[in-house]
């Protein structure tokens, strides 16, 4: 029989059933082999040979690094954790709504089924979802090797397009999101149709203080730079400030300052990608403002 | 350490009968479902991962098979298009297909029929609007979708008359 068939090239596959099992083999490839989660970005690479690892050590097996977990002042996330679990988590409905509407935009269903945050955030996809979200929670991430462990600050994960800090003898184990009362966010994407990478996204979160004053301002964005960014200046235009209507307006036209966008013939201009960041800065802080108010 | 072979054992459930066999780890679930088992109800559409033609039912959730490996579903419980009817009776779903002309040429049908079957578990009193979204990973290039979206309202209906049937 004939047939045409998209087909990885040849690899050699070990399915670990703990976490130190899985540094042991990290440790004894390294560079030649890639952990694979949820797979919804790591087998279309492999499929189109554009990563063709060695050796793929499948972490599926590891029990102990799919949660979402309440734990003081801190939301914890195993890595594994399935997008699907986090849009439909009650608990992250109540504590972090943008976790929720982020993860309800990415992909498909069953892109949802399959994909994990740990997964999309080591592959560090400038488009993907998760990184900006990350960086408006000021969240951290739980790195673990054979050698010990170390905490990464979102803001030092990306360090460029496709390249996350995540050592080659390293796992993401859990994301760590800060809670404090009085706040809310809102993940806003413009995406050409349903299920497509973002054109533009942003992800915000407003932490207000008992008389309204915003005490935090988290702003990330996808798909407009190397990397997934923070929005510094649209950021301090909020801080320590009332979110008036017109702070909102302004913030959002320094968001789109921030932006860093090229042009791109699939989703559009530059000039057009640092619009919609205005756009889209606004209606996510707008959302975030009324869902701070609403924690009160 | 165990040691390491391109060669690897699966050992896996579908349609409620264990299959074993030797295969390549490179090899896709949907090549292995469709050539190693001979079961060709699950469709490889675009082999992208986007239009959901090879949805299957994997340990209780649907995913696109043609983005996974067949050495990760040693273990697993799978479900395929063949195991959906049961003795020469067709599910509520294909009843529903069939009755409101969901399908024309009938290529992605088993994809669509798979995936309302995890939505309407999930969702089973769906809006309109909710099934739009629950079948956004799946393309149809002939019916417009229309009769698809009604054929699954009508199928959530039916379970809420005749909760028996799933």
């Amino acid at each position: 029989m004939l047939e045409f068939r998209v087909i990885p090239r040849s690899f050699e596959y070990v399915s670990p059933s703990t976490l130190e099992q899985a540094l042991n083999y990290l440790n004894e490839y390294g560079p030649n082999s890639k952990i694979l989660a949820g797979g919804q970005s790591l087998i279309p690479l492999m499929k189109l040979r554009l990563a063709s690892p060695k050796y793929v050590i499948d972490i599926n097996h590891i029990s102990d690094l799919d949660y979402i977990r309440e734990d003081g002042a801190w939301l914890r996330i195993g890595a594994l954790t399935k997008h699907h679990s986090i849009e439909t988590s009650e608990l992250l409905r109540h504590k972090t709504q943008i976790m929720s509407e982020a993860a309800s935009l990415i992909g498909d269903p069953q892109v949802r089924n399959n994909g994990t945050i740990g997964g999309s955030l080591v592959h560090a996809d400038p488009a993907a979802d998760w990184g900006a979200v990350i960086i408006a929670l000021g969240a951290s991430l739980r790195m673990v090797s054979a050698s010990g462990e170390r905490i990464v600050n979102s803001d030092d994960f990306f360090v460029d397009s496709l390249t996350s800090a995540a050592k080659s003898n390293e796992i993401l184990a859990e994301i760590r999101v800060p809670l404090s009362s009085r706040s809310g966010g809102s993940y806003a994407k413009l995406e050409r149709k349903s299920g497509d990478f973002a054109t533009v996204g942003v992800a915000a979160q407003l932490s207000l203080n008992s008389s309204g004053v915003c005490e935090n301002a988290g702003i990330g964005l996808a798909s407009v730079a190397a990397t997934s960014i923070r929005a510094r200046k649209a950021e301090a235009v909020l801080k320590g400030k009332e979110p008036t209507r017109a702070r909102i307006e302004e913030a959002a036209r320094a968001a789109s300052e921030d932006s860093k966008p090229t042009d791109d013939p699939l989703r559009g201009s530059a000039e057009y990608k640092r619009a919609m960041v205005r756009v889209f800065t606004e209606r996510a802080l707008s959302h975030a403002l009324s869902r701070a108010k609403n924690m009160e | 350490m165990e040691k390491v072979s391109r060669l690897k054992h699966v050992r896996v459930r579908v349609n409620g009968k264990e299959y074993e066999d030797v295969i390549e780890s490179r090899m896709l679930l949907a090549h292995f479902i469709r050539e190693r088992l001979g079961m060709t109800g699950t469709h490889v559409g675009c082999d992208t991962t986007n239009c959901g033609a090879c949805t299957i039912i994997f340990n209780g959730r649907s995913v696109k098979s043609c983005s996974m490996f067949a050495v990760q579903a040693d273990g697993a419980e799978i479900l395929t298009i063949e195991g959906l009817a049961k003795d020469g009776k067709l599910h509520r779903i294909q009843e529903e297909f069939w009755n409101n002309h969901g399908l024309q040429c009938g290529f992605c049908t088993p994809g669509f029929i798979l995936q309302s079957y995890w939505f309407l578990k999930e969702n089973p009193n769906p809006t309109e609007e909710q099934v739009r979204q629950g079948i956004s990973g799946n393309l149809c290039r002939c019916t417009g979708y229309q009769n698809i979206v009604k054929a699954i309202l009508e199928a959530a209906k039916t379970r809420v008359e005749v909760p028996a049937m799933m």
